[in-house]
């Protein structure tokens, strides 16, 4: 087993899988809580961005994994711009999704892991995100209304040309070296 | 007459359209020539990074390459392409990160925002003020990624920036000084979360109100989507009416430099700011 095998083995621990995927020193954190203080997403995780260092550091992969917080961090790296000890806290919430993306882990929020899948299949075919395709995405989650709603509403003032914004791949002529790009990630799967 | 490569993205060819419209009207009108990037995708936006890291770096990279071989300075309005360009630059010239796409590292990455709000710049825009902005007082909104990381956008102040701030004093506006410039929007919760997104946006749209703005200015589109569009959404989670319109800073540039086309621009808002401007004599 090479280095790289052994960092991506489920028998490591999820310690030096993390450092090896983002080469950033989770044992570093000395639990000061500024990542947690300072998150707007706060309020509704289940676990604070300190806590998941502090699960990752005592190697409690299912507790990080399964998390609903590594789902809901919105990537506002107001963390990583804080944190004393230079951690790039918003990098490793990418690994810990990508792993748990790749491992197939119970997603702690199904409806952020599936829309991230669905972005990615659908701008594998067209290129380039195609806004009205999100409705697809609503309707196969269950909700109806909202974003239709919404994308009429932004229709009717305009804001969604006809050109660019109901007919997809507008000037992307396709190619397999792009397509092939997402042949890993179409893989996985949060469940 | 300058000259750069345009990568508009996706939003700015959907529901951006008028960031787009607007942004391509004010470089014209300060006699900067654009071309857009041929055949461009997708930056891979958040969902390729909170899936692939390795996606998050190709895909930008595939744009990257054709930017290089344009041979052009790279002009990204969008905040979120701008973030994985930067993102995908420092892991290929930082980090030695193998990419499949001849992408070098080697052509520079501007950030639009950045350029109109560079002093020199600056200088020409007041040169050609039509109308200033007198009596409008402005919340400048800045968001995250047009100033976070700064190891990749190169803000100094990035917990209290004041760049858009002092480009709106050039054009005569009133910048009202808050806390809540860098605060997240919430976007990438926009399709999924919808009640946690309305917070977030709630807190802000109603702290920008309390501080007295006539609007809110915005340089990301999709913080002025998100505060526009929906809008509509944190009024009812929070019960009251707010009323308040968002603008992109390049529209006020296109409103002080007398632009033909602003009424175009403004038309597309969900909160039209129009009987606000008109009330103000700047429309």
């Amino acid at each position: 087993m090479d280095a790289s095998e052994q960092a991506t083995g489920k028998n490591v621990s999820l310690l030096s899988q993390v450092f090896h995927d983002s080469g950033e020193k989770i044992q570093n954190c000395f639990q000061c809580q500024k990542c947690a203080a300072g998150c707007p997403l706060n309020f509704a995780m289940d676990i604070l961005p300190n806590q998941v260092f502090r699960h990752i550091q005592y190697g409690h992969r299912d507790k990080v994994l399964n998390s609903k917080a590594i789902w809901l961090c919105a990537s506002c790296h107001t963390c990583s711009t804080r944190c004393p000890n230079s951690i790039d806290i918003a990098k490793v919430m990418d690994t810990l999704r990508a792993i748990a993306h790749r491992e197939h882990a119970a997603s702690g929020d199904k409806s952020i892991s599936m829309f991230h899948k669905f972005f990615l299949v659908l701008t594998k075919y067209t290129g380039r995100t195609w806004e009205p395709g999100f409705a697809l995405y609503e309707l196969q989650s269950g909700g109806l209304g909202g974003f239709m709603a919404w994308g009429m509403k932004a229709f009717l003032k305009g804001r969604l040309g006809l050109k660019f914004g109901l007919i997809p791949m507008p000037g992307f002529k396709g190619d397999k070296k792009f397509r092939d790009l997402f042949t890993e990630v179409n893989k996985g799967g949060a469940r | 007459m300058k000259d750069f490569s345009y990568f508009p993205g996706c939003s700015l060819h959907g529901t951006s359209r008028e960031f787009d419209e607007s942004v391509r009207g004010v470089l014209g009108a300060l006699g900067v020539n654009l071309h857009e990037l041929e055949d461009w995708t997708c930056c891979g936006a958040t969902s390729a990074h909170a899936l692939d890291e390795k996606l998050a770096v190709e895909m930008p990279a595939r744009n990257l390459a054709i930017a290089e071989k344009a041979g052009r300075d790279l002009l990204v309005p969008c905040a979120s392409c701008y973030s994985r360009f930067k993102g995908a630059e420092y892991a290929v010239k930082e980090h030695g990160e193998k990419v499949s796409f001849p992408y070098k590292g080697e052509v520079a990455i501007k950030f639009v925002t950045d350029y109109l709000c560079d002093k020199p710049v600056v200088a020409e825009v007041k040169k050609q003020i039509k109308k200033k902005l007198t009596g409008l007082k402005a919340v400048c909104y800045y968001g995250c990624l047009p100033v976070r990381p700064p190891k990749l956008t190169g803000i100094k102040d990035y917990e209290n920036p004041m760049h858009m701030d002092n480009l709106l004093k050039a054009l005569g506006a009133e910048p009202l000084q808050w806390s809540y410039k860098t605060d997240c929007c919430g976007a990438s919760l926009m399709f999924t979360r919808l009640d946690v997104f309305k917070k977030l946006i709630g807190k802000i749209l109603m702290k920008a109100k309390e501080t007295g703005a006539d609007c809110m200015v915005a340089c990301c589109s999709m913080c002025q989507m998100n505060m526009d569009t929906r809008q509509q959404d944190a009024e009812k989670d929070l019960g009251k009416a707010i009323g308040l319109p968002v603008l992109y800073y390049t529209e006020l540039m296109g409103i002080a430099m007398g632009h033909p086309d602003v009424e175009t621009w403004l038309k597309r808002h969900f909160v039209d700011p129009r009987p606000m401007l008109r009330s103000k004599g700047l429309l």
